[in-house]
């Protein structure tokens, strides 16, 4: 909140040096403003720009650093036997310490050191909240002062701002290439850590999976296994019952809708269709547990068949249905793409409307439909919140969709909701099923882009 | 005619021509009905889904509550008489709620009878007169008549969740059901709006657990998320529509958004886990991070929708604000963003209704801690409206099935009502250019 | 209105009948009591201003009309004395009877061979496969095309030259066997030397087929019909013999069309 106070007062700040930026420019001018190169207000906001970007530019220097900086100034300060601490201990004290001094009341804290210490970090973070907003006026006038001087009716101040704006933009198309690189080192370093410590063919390659690490060295089974196989099976598994759900159906309400339908009815029903799209995957995952499976279970059970509470038909049903309307609105797409010409052909020989959609039609929009599909499969693989709701925990080597499988997503989740401790091979194998679940959707999507960008240049 | 007319061949005769037209059109009607239950089965689906939640989740929307005359004795509640907030903080408000009790039911002298008097009321029923003694202090001395919130075993058995007898289900003795049953008949037990579900954090009572800090804690989240896609977006597109000469660099930027699109978000997720909290140490659990984790999710679909919205402005409006000697940035502030703002903003709100169902990427950064304050500030640990449903259907109790799907509900309300608003902005704004 | 209309001329055999045929498009009166007959092994060629209704009639004869939202059609047409516009006609077998060549080239994106073999398969035409290839084969004899794309048959029928899809375009009209073939602009897609190839093999069809094709080049109307229909505005100005049309219309908006003072 104070950090909202402080960037309000640098707006302040920089709205009142666009007001003597812009005054300065039409004094100069001398009342002919035709004789300044931009329109006044350029100038204000070239002076305003050199006062708000480089003090911003501080403001956010300086929340990054603090954290670091603080921390290790306060570890400094600490008694020696603290000091000595394991890093997971010193990490949860530090914790201890900024939550005690973020809210200032220190009834609960855990010793009286821990109270000395957070009183110290508090203030020090107070010197630090000063000196960042005396470095931030200071900053900004300094820089407001400095485009000042180049106030005059020949300089190019709409030339300037233009400039900057124009870097603004740039800056922001970059960003979408920055989220790329950032996933792919983010997830890569975490790997290559994992991968020190368990062998990349073990994981690719292993068929058990249970990554809890023991806690005492002796306990039974000490080490985790991470051989990956059960979990990138269980993901097929229930991926493979998804799209036996969503492509006939998808496709064939999709057939109906572009072909045989009356506007009337596809104005209603398309929307219908796309809201299920709309629906949260939390609640289908919801949905799953508490009807699709126990469902399934009674069903399976009057046909004297064992069914999982978690099993993977359940999951793969329901997220079926989930994308049931992403696969009906990519076909609808690549099926009205396709030429009226070609139907028109097919009906003058005397075609009926079957024999027209199934081989003329589909055959034409059939990369774009294969396109869609592939789409909707790396949307299956990465789907989370369904499976973590409904499928199950422990990994089964197995294609029986009776029982119950874990997904990558699944161990994801896992792996990383709670304490994590990011010098455990548990912890780090989640990043390294990020990656690999990361490459896996990326080769799906480039494929499937492609394939359907060049079915759009084909008719287009 | 000429021989060479027929090259129907003596193999092929009129009736098996028409047998096989009736085959073929038969096929048709198949294929034609085929397609019928592909959309009846999905749209099926669809009203099950939908059934079942307002089934399971409307009665959430009402809480059983007795009505107690409640005696705020000063004895009690502040033997020193001072009027000491920290005293009439801590004070014992369950005591007026068993004396109350007792007066109702004066043949309850038993303890195990008396353990059940306050089996009845909800944890929650003391909190409440706190609440109310220290927002009005001259209630003191008085008494009143005051609904309060019941346990949640009480509540199922009202709503008819769970059965009476023991063979049904039911965990109440007959003493109790007796109870019960004569505080129905009074009217001093009935079910009335839970104002609870939308004042209250969460709590491990079903029937003290409240939507309030998931929908503020949705709200701080979806607040940065706007403040940072919609401009970082529209940036973006603007520059790769507008400035940017098509070469390899807009084509790797452009396929690279393409592909960030369709990108699972639980990725986003670990992205924002290692950068947000491991490397800048941002706060955990906050909907700070929860904000900037889902703007990596909806920056992509912000940036192709503004794409789209800009790509519909024709060429002769540059062409125009050109020739007038606008300069390229000027043309597009002053003629092409306003004729794609509409355009631009529905994108957005479909970005934003997507971001808030959006759960995986909020568990990654934390926001699935117990937090049974509403966060007052966007750097306070929270959890999220999806997450809190999450959470709820994970838990046990009969109670918080119902709890979920009223937390559905709510949240398919705030879906409906932004994707109404995106396609009333489409219906109003939408220009048909001739 | 139409002079000519009806004329009963002994010699030659009446294939199509159309009278007073109207057609709507929701609210707008595309064609006016029309009157026309047509000649078996003849060329009709339909000439008139573009929106003259010469399109419009031309699918009137296989129902293609009837693929248009908001498309109504009164009068009667009849093939061979039978109305085709009763209730209980079957669509599929008449477009069987009645092939058509559209305006732009519209091959399936399918091989050469599956292009002409698509109405034999559907209409169940050939016992085996060899009677299929020799339907095919005939076709695109017929058709013109056999010689250029015999060593290609299981090529894409799209990576043809636009004549060439032309072709095949008929010739997977005529594997059905039509009596009537509909040509709506056959050429206006193709460059002058595949325009004389298709006129040349739609004067060589008429031997077999009743052929009427829509027109807009007053040049291809004299080179292939033998009879000529003027359409104006929705109404059949007149039709006669293409030599007298072109020589000695009877009405002065025919006259005015071919000598190009409006079209």
């Amino acid at each position: 909140m104070q950090v909202l106070l402080v960037l309000l007062l640098l707006l302040a700040l920089s709205a009142s040096l666009y007001q003597v930026g812009r005054s300065r420019a039409l004094r100069a001018a001398g009342g002919r403003t035709g004789i300044l190169h931009s329109l006044p207000s350029y100038y204000g906001y070239y002076v305003a720009l050199w006062c708000g970007i480089p003090a911003a530019i501080l403001i956010v220097a300086w929340l990054a650093a603090e954290p670091t900086v603080l921390r290790a100034m306060v570890i400094n300060v600490l008694p020696a036997e603290l000091q000595g601490l394991p890093p997971a201990r010193l990490s949860l004290l530090i914790n201890e310490v900024r939550q005690l001094a973020s809210t200032g009341d220190y009834r609960f804290a855990s010793g009286p050191e821990t109270k000395a210490v957070a009183e110290q970090y508090r203030a020090l973070q107070g010197i630090s909240f000063k000196a960042m907003v005396a470095g931030m006026l200071s900053l900004g006038i300094a820089g407001g002062a400095f485009a000042l001087r180049a106030v005059r009716p020949s300089f190019r101040a709409r030339n300037m701002v233009e400039g900057a704006v124009q870097a603004f933009l740039i800056l922001s198309s970059v960003l979408a290439i920055l989220i790329t690189v950032g996933i792919v080192l983010s997830l890569l370093f975490e790997s290559l850590r994992f991968f020190a410590i368990v062998p990349l063919n073990e994981f690719l390659f292993g068929l058990s999976w249970s990554p809890q690490m023991a806690i005492r060295a002796d306990q039974v089974g000490s080490s985790g296994a991470f051989g990956a196989v059960p979990l990138f099976t269980g993901t097929l598994l229930i991926s493979l019952i998804a799209m036996l759900v969503a492509v006939p159906v998808g496709l064939l309400a999709a057939i109906y809708l572009a072909e045989y339908a009356d506007p009337r009815f596809r104005a209603v029903a398309k929307p219908l269709l796309e809201m299920l799209a709309g629906i949260p995957t939390v609640v289908y995952g919801f949905f799953a547990v508490v009807t699709v499976s126990p469902f399934l279970r009674g069903l399976g059970a009057s046909l004297h068949l064992s069914v999982s509470s978690e099993s993977a038909l359940a999951t793969g049903i329901v997220m079926g249905v989930m994308i049931i309307p992403f696969v009906s609105s990519l076909s609808d797409d690549v099926i009205c793409a396709v030429p009226e010409s070609l139907r028109h052909g097919s009906f003058a020989i005397g075609a009926t409307q079957a024999e027209t959609v199934m081989q003329v039609v589909i055959p034409a929009a059939l990369p774009g439909i294969v396109g869609g599909i592939l789409l909707a499969v790396s949307r299956a693989i990465g789907e989370t919140m369904i499976v973590v709701m409904a499928a199950g925990l422990s990994a089964h080597l197995t294609a029986n969709p009776f029982e119950s499988v874990t997904t990558v997503t699944v161990q994801i989740v896992t792996l990383l909701v709670g304490d994590q401790e990011f010098d455990s091979p548990k912890t780090l194998s989640a990043f390294a099923l990020g990656l690999i679940l990361f490459l896996v959707t990326l080769a799906l999507n480039v494929v499937a882009l492609n394939v359907v960008k060049k079915y759009r240049e084909k008719y287009d | 005619m000429t021989e060479m007319v027929e090259p129907l061949t003596a193999s092929v005769t009129v009736a098996g021509v028409n047998a096989r037209l009736r085959r073929r059109y038969a096929v048709d009607r198949w294929f034609r009905a085929l397609g019928v239950s592909a959309i009846v089965a999905a749209l099926t689906f669809l009203i099950l889904l939908l059934g079942t939640i307002i089934g399971q989740g409307y009665t959430a929307f009402a809480q059983s509550q007795i009505r107690l005359a409640i005696t705020f004795d000063a004895a009690i509640l502040d033997p020193d008489g001072r009027g000491d907030p920290a005293v009439l903080g801590t004070a014992d408000y369950g005591r007026l709620i068993r004396q109350s009790l007792e007066t109702l039911f004066p043949d309850a002298t038993e303890r195990a009878q008396r353990r059940e008097l306050s089996r009845l009321m909800s944890p929650g029923a003391d909190l409440e007169l706190r609440g109310m003694l220290l927002a009005d202090p001259s209630l003191m001395g008085r008494t009143e008549e005051i609904w309060l919130p019941t346990s949640s075993p009480v509540d199922q058995l009202v709503k008819g969740h769970t059965g009476r007898t023991a063979e049904e289900g039911g965990q109440f003795t007959d003493g109790e059901l007796r109870r019960i049953d004569r505080l129905r008949s009074d009217g001093r037990l009935a079910a009335r709006f839970n104002k609870w579900l939308f004042t209250q954090g969460d709590s491990r009572q079903p029937e003290l657990a409240g939507l309030a800090g998931a929908v503020v804690g949705s709200f701080y989240s979806l607040l940065v998320t706007v403040l940072l896609s919609f401009p970082l977006g529209v940036a973006a597109a603007v520059y790769l529509e507008e400035f940017a000469r098509q070469s390899r660099w807009t084509d790797i930027v452009e396929v690279n958004i393409n592909n960030l699109a369709a990108v699972p978000s639980i990725v986003f997720g670990l992205l924002g886990l290692e950068i947000f909290l491991n490397v800048l140490g941002l706060p955990r659990s906050a909907p700070l991070v929860g904000g900037l984790a889902l703007t990596l999710v909806s920056l992509p679909t912000i940036i192709i929708a503004a794409r789209v919205a800009l790509k519909a402005v024709p060429p002769w409006v540059r062409e125009a604000a050109l020739a007038l000697g606008a300069s390229r940035l000027q043309m597009v502030t002053h003629h092409v963003l306003p004729l794609a703002m509409p355009g631009i903003l529905t994108g957005t709100i479909i970005g934003m209704a997507r971001a808030v169902g959006e759960t995986a990427p909020l568990l990654m950064i934390g926001m699935v801690a117990f937090v049974v304050n509403v966060p007052a500030t966007p750097v306070d640990p929270a959890t999220a409206l999806p997450v809190q449903i999450y959470l709820w259907a994970a838990s046990p109790e009969r109670g918080f099935v119902e709890r979920t799907s009223a937390a559905i509900i709510v949240l398919l309300c705030f879906l409906a009502v932004m994707n109404a608003a995106a396609i009333y902005l489409r219906k109003r704004y939408e220009r048909r250019w001739g | 209105m139409s002079n000519s209309d009806g004329e009963p001329v002994a010699s030659a055999k009446i294939k199509v009948v159309a009278r007073d045929v109207n057609v709507f498009y929701s609210d707008k009166h595309a064609l006016k009591a029309v009157n026309l007959d047509v000649r078996a092994n003849e060329v009709t060629a339909l000439i008139g201003p573009s929106g003259c209704g010469k399109s419009t009639f031309l699918r009137c004869l296989n129902r293609m009309n009837d693929l248009i939202d908001g498309a109504r059609v009164t009068g009667t047409i009849a093939i061979d004395q039978q109305d085709i516009y009763l209730k209980d006609l079957d669509v599929v077998q008449l477009r069987a009877r009645v092939g058509m060549v559209f305006q732009k080239p519209n091959p399936f994106p399918k091989s050469i061979f599956d292009n002409v073999a698509y109405g034999p398969r559907i209409h169940g035409l050939a016992g085996t496969g060899a009677e299929l290839e020799e339907i095919v084969v005939t076709s695109l004899k017929r058709a013109g095309l056999f010689e250029e794309v015999k060593d290609r048959l299981n090529e894409a029928g799209t990576g043809l030259s636009g004549g060439q899809q032309q072709r095949l375009c008929i010739a997977r009209a005529i594997a059905v066997s039509p009596e009537v073939i509909l040509m709506d602009e056959p050429c206006s897609a193709l460059d002058p030397i595949a325009t004389a190839k298709v006129e040349e093999l739609i004067d060589e069809l008429r031997q077999n087929y009743t052929i009427i094709v829509v027109t807009h080049s007053m040049q291809q109307a004299a080179r292939v019909s033998q009879r000529t229909a003027f359409f104006h505005l929705g109404e059949l100005v007149e039709v006669g013999d293409t030599e007298q049309i072109f020589t000695n219309p009877n009405h002065k908006l025919t006259q005015g069309y071919i000598t190009g003072r409006f079209g």
